[in-house]
């Protein structure tokens, strides 16, 4: 009799630890077709990258120092980040907020960064009607802050789930999902500097 | 242009609102009955009280097996749609001929070709291009996920699948899509550039219409339910098997529904982006596939046949496994070459990514890229060769009992061999100049999609409807189906290859060489056969929706294994299985899991059961779903603030859910269990003293 009671505890034990496993793995697969979504948004430009029509040419309008800063502020909020997850670990609540609220801050000043550097291309005259480099080009850099907004939408819910219900199983799945998408994010970003900007500034 | 800030070009006069209301009476004819038939099935739901038993149990359920239903009502209603269509088009073609060579003047002789037929070149374009995207996208696709949702957790052993509110939310998006794709019936009109609407006659200055922002955005949804859907499936198919069930004794249905869904996966992100790409180049202005800015259509015809082509294979592989799991099942043998026939799958899944541009050999491809991909195409024959082997070895000296399910499955082997034999011809390059884009195409993935992917589905809805049901359907019914089909399949497409091979192309709306005309009465003539066929298999189906309503939506529980010969898991528990599908999970030991169990004389637990964790029903999916209507209609009409009130809203439904929504599930207790198992102990019981 105690043993099917032990057995049955162990059993729902396992099923909750199951649950946070097959979500993160779940949302793993979901990353591998965003990747391929980023794929072909990258074979897009790459398709397009000397399609300029009559100008305006990318060499004269991008601006690498300024990206740098945008790439780095994404960078290290990719590490910040992970300083939020050692927390996680630790179900210290406050180092998690902290560091979340450092990383919010981080994805939030790329995001307007890169709101600036759009306005003062259209500006420029390098709207996304200009020619298929342009049209590419803010494909696929918009599609990537985009899925940063997200990431950050996300990011502000999980602080009011925090105040809700604490570091339990269910939050602490979340955090790991949003944590693979944040450095996802980031990995996609340097295929984005790589590709898009220092192929630019050469071009 | 005169748009309102309100009503978006729904007033603009050169949008068309109610134009093909206004002249189409067909189109009249078929909104009144659909709005007549809508409104009294409301009526009738009101009447008996079911709203609130359909909200608890339907709507907001997140039970695979429910959701399954869902989905194949879904598409069966579509098929029924999509065939309208082709009954339309066949009839039209068998009379739309006209000698404009006699007619005096190109005017006289253009008014005659637009007189030809019921149908003009307008219509018919639309025509075409719904039935293909409806027949692909919303017949084909749900009632695969239709199956996928039924079959997968049972044949793994599985409680539920690994999402289930995802589940609910897919069949929703998917909902959604179908709604939007049949509203441009009546307001509006639909796209005309086929079913994968190639730009730039695809582009705003080609098409300014409504029709292919229809097109894209309710593919878009249909595209994101589908992804939703394959996440789910990979991830219960590799996380959630029963203890035991190693990858290598999964049922064959459950390996080529994973390679699907890997397939889906990886192949729907291309579709949404070009469909992205292509909804900037109308609504932005930007220059991907236009003509000018340096924009290049041929990117699109790439991307859209790198999706198009295993979206076939994403068809066409559960449909192989379907056939594997019937055809032993009738034969009463174990499936010949179980190994052979993963590997051939797992074949398929990468040559099927190498093969598209067998879709374009005349777009100016050169030498080098056509013999590439013809070779490919022609290596694709060798494993898909292997099942078919496989499948005649395993009914080589097995004892087959003629049931219909066995009937479709030969069926199948049959017609799809043919369709084979001429996609073969087809992807020799020569050939291809000759026939491409001619009518002998359209008789060729005609020849597989029915013949291989129908007859498949029709068959697996044979073989587990006892599951679902509890009760066979009707026999003499389903055999007389399926012999319409298949007889009105090969009358109404053999003459199609023939009219092909003299010349004429696909999506014509009249003809002028009168000596093909008897070619195309014959091919109309079998479609109405084919009709009758489906006119058997909804009588089927309301047979059983009478039994439904004698036993008060409560059906008996019967025999588990129906066919008396099961194999997999799903034939372990009753008929219809019970919410939580297994009271204990099987342990597994060989690929047969079932069978083994039956051979090894288990014994099926009768008492001492636990309570059983449930996932929660849920609201958001409906609301998501009704939502994404809403926000396809605004932004095909151009009404933006509802495109804005929409778009906030479906994610504010989102987050919400994630806050309101019962996370933790319930518990069945576990007296409960044991009432529910009684029923099948007691049936068990019963029908061993009879025996
Ligand atoms: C049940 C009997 C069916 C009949 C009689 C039928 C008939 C037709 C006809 C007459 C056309 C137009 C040919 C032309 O003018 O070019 C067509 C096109 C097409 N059909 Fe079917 N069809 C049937 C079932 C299906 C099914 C089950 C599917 C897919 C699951 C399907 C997919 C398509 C597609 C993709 C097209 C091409 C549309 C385009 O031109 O872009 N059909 N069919
Ligand atoms: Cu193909």
């Amino acid at each position: 009799m105690s043993d099917i009671a032990i057995n049955t505890a162990h059993a729902m034990e396992e099923e909750h630890h199951d649950e946070g496993r097959v979500k993160v793995y779940g949302f793993l697969v979901y990353i591998l077709q965003d990747l391929l979504l980023f794929a072909t948004f990258f074979a897009t430009f790459l398709v397009f990258a000397g399609s300029y029509d009559a100008g305006p040419f990318p060499k004269q309008l991008i601006s690498l120092p300024f990206v740098m800063v945008e790439t780095f502020l994404l960078l290290f909020s990719s590490i910040t980040y992970g300083f939020a997850m050692v927390q996680v670990h630790r179900s210290n609540l406050a180092g998690v907020r902290l560091w979340l609220a450092i990383t919010f801050l981080l994805g939030l000043g790329f995001i307007c960064m890169e709101v600036y550097e759009f306005a003062e291309l259209i500006h420029e005259g390098a709207v996304w009607t200009a020619s298929a480099y342009w049209s590419s080009f803010f494909a696929l850099v918009s599609t990537h802050g985009i899925h940063v907004t997200f990431g950050l939408i996300w990011m502000a819910c999980m602080f009011a789930h925090l105040s809700r219900k604490g570091l339990n199983a269910h939050n602490k799945t979340r955090l790991a999902c949003l944590s693979i998408f944040w450095h996802f994010l980031d990995i996609v970003w340097v295929g984005v500097f790589t590709v898009v900007y220092l192929m630019g500034a050469m071009s | 242009m005169s748009s309102s800030i309100l009503l978006g070009r729904l007033t603009d006069p050169n949008a068309h609102a109610l134009d093909m209301l206004k002249h189409e009476p067909i189109v009249l004819y078929t909104v009144i009955s659909i709005g007549v038939i809508g409104a009294l099935v409301l009526a009738a739901i009101t009447l008996m009280g079911w709203w609130k038993p359909l909200w608890r149990n339907w709507i907001t359920t997140v039970d695979h097996k429910r959701i399954g239903i869902m989905y194949i009502i879904l598409a069966i209603v579509m098929l029924v749609r999509g065939f309208a269509d082709a009954i339309m088009m066949r009839t039209h073609q068998a009379m739309a001929f006209v000698d404009t060579a006699a007619m005096t003047s190109p005017e006289t002789a253009k008014l005659a070709a637009e007189s030809a037929g019921f149908l003009d070149s307008d219509h018919y374009s639309q025509i075409f291009t719904a039935h293909g995207t409806i027949m692909i996208f919303f017949m084909a696709t749900p009632m695969l996920f239709g199956i996928f949702n039924y079959i997968i957790p049972l044949q793994i052993g599985a409680r539920d699948v690994a999402f289930p509110f995802l589940n609910n939310l897919g069949f929703w998006i998917t909902f959604a899509g179908a709604i939007l794709i049949n509203i441009s019936l009546g307001l509006g009109a639909f796209a005309r550039g086929g079913w994968l609407n190639y730009a730039p006659y695809s582009d705003i200055i080609h098409s300014p219409g409504t029709g292919t922002d229809y097109y894209l955005w309710s593919l878009q949804l249909s595209g994101i339910a589908t992804t939703i859907g394959a996440v789910n499936f990979i991830a219960t198919i590799m996380t959630m098997r029963a203890p035991g069930m190693s990858m290598f004794k999964m049922p064959v249905f459950t390996w080529t529904s994973l390679v699907s869904n890997i397939l889906i996966l990886m192949i729907y992100p291309p579709l949404t982006v070009v469909f992205i790409l292509l909804a900037l180049d109308r609504y932005a202005g930007a220059h991907f596939f236009t003509n000018d800015g340096q924009g290049n259509p041929m990117l699109y015809v790439d991307l859209v046949w790198v999706f198009g082509h295993p979206e076939v294979y994403v068809l066409v592989l559960p449909a192989f496994g379907i056939l594997s799991e019937i055809v032993p099942n009738f034969s009463h043998k174990r499936l010949f070459g179980y190994t052979s026939m993963v590997w051939a799958t797992l074949v398929i899944l990468i040559l099927s990514f190498i093969v598209w541009g067998h879709h374009f050999f005349t777009m100016g491809g050169g030498t080098a890229v056509n013999t590439v991909f013809a070779i490919a195409t022609m290596i694709i024959a060798i494993p898909t060769g292997v099942k078919v082997f496989n499948w005649l070895f395993t009914m080589y000296k097995g004892r087959i009992s003629f049931e219909p399910p066995m009937l479709w499955a030969m069926g199948m082997i049959f017609t799809f061999v043919g369709g084979g034999l001429t996609g073969v011809l087809l992807s020799i390059v020569p050939a291809d100049w000759q026939i491409h884009n001619s009518a002998f195409l359209v008789a060729h993935f005609h020849h597989t999609i029915i013949g291989g992917v129908v007859f498949s589905y029709l068959g697996g809805l044979a073989y587990w409807f006892p599951k679902v049901f509890g009760v066979k359907p009707n026999r003499a019914l389903g055999i007389a189906s399926f012999w319409c089909w298949f007889i009105g399949f090969h009358v109404a497409f053999y003459p199609i290859y023939y009219v092909g091979l003299e010349g004429i192309t696909r999506r014509l709306q009249h003809f002028t060489d009168p000596g093909l005309q008897p070619a195309l009465i014959t091919a109309m003539i079998g479609v109405f056969i084919i009709a009758l066929g489906i006119i058997c298999f909804v009588l089927q189906v309301l047979g059983v929706i009478v039994y439904g309503f004698r036993h008060r939506g409560k059906l008996p529980v019967q025999d588990n294994d129906s066919w008396g010969a099961g194999r997999s898991l799903e034939w372990a528990t009753s008929s219809p299985p019970p919410a939580y599908n297994f009271a204990t999970i099987p342990t597994v030991h060989t690929t047969d899991a079932f069978w083994d169990m039956k051979q090894s004389g288990h014994v099926r637990q009768t008492t001492g059961f636990h309570k059983i964790h449930m996932p929660s029903n849920t609201a958001a999916g409906f609301w998501a779903g009704m939502l994404l209507v809403a926000l396809g209609f605004g932004l095909v009409w151009h009404i933006w603030w509802l495109v804005a009130v929409t778009f906030v809203g479906t994610i504010a439904v989102i987050i919400a859910h994630s806050f309101l929504g019962n996370e933790d599930g319930y518990y069945i207790p576990a007296e409960e269990v044991q009432k529910t198992e009684d029923e099948l102990t007691a049936f068990l019981t019963h029908k061993g003293a009879t025996a």
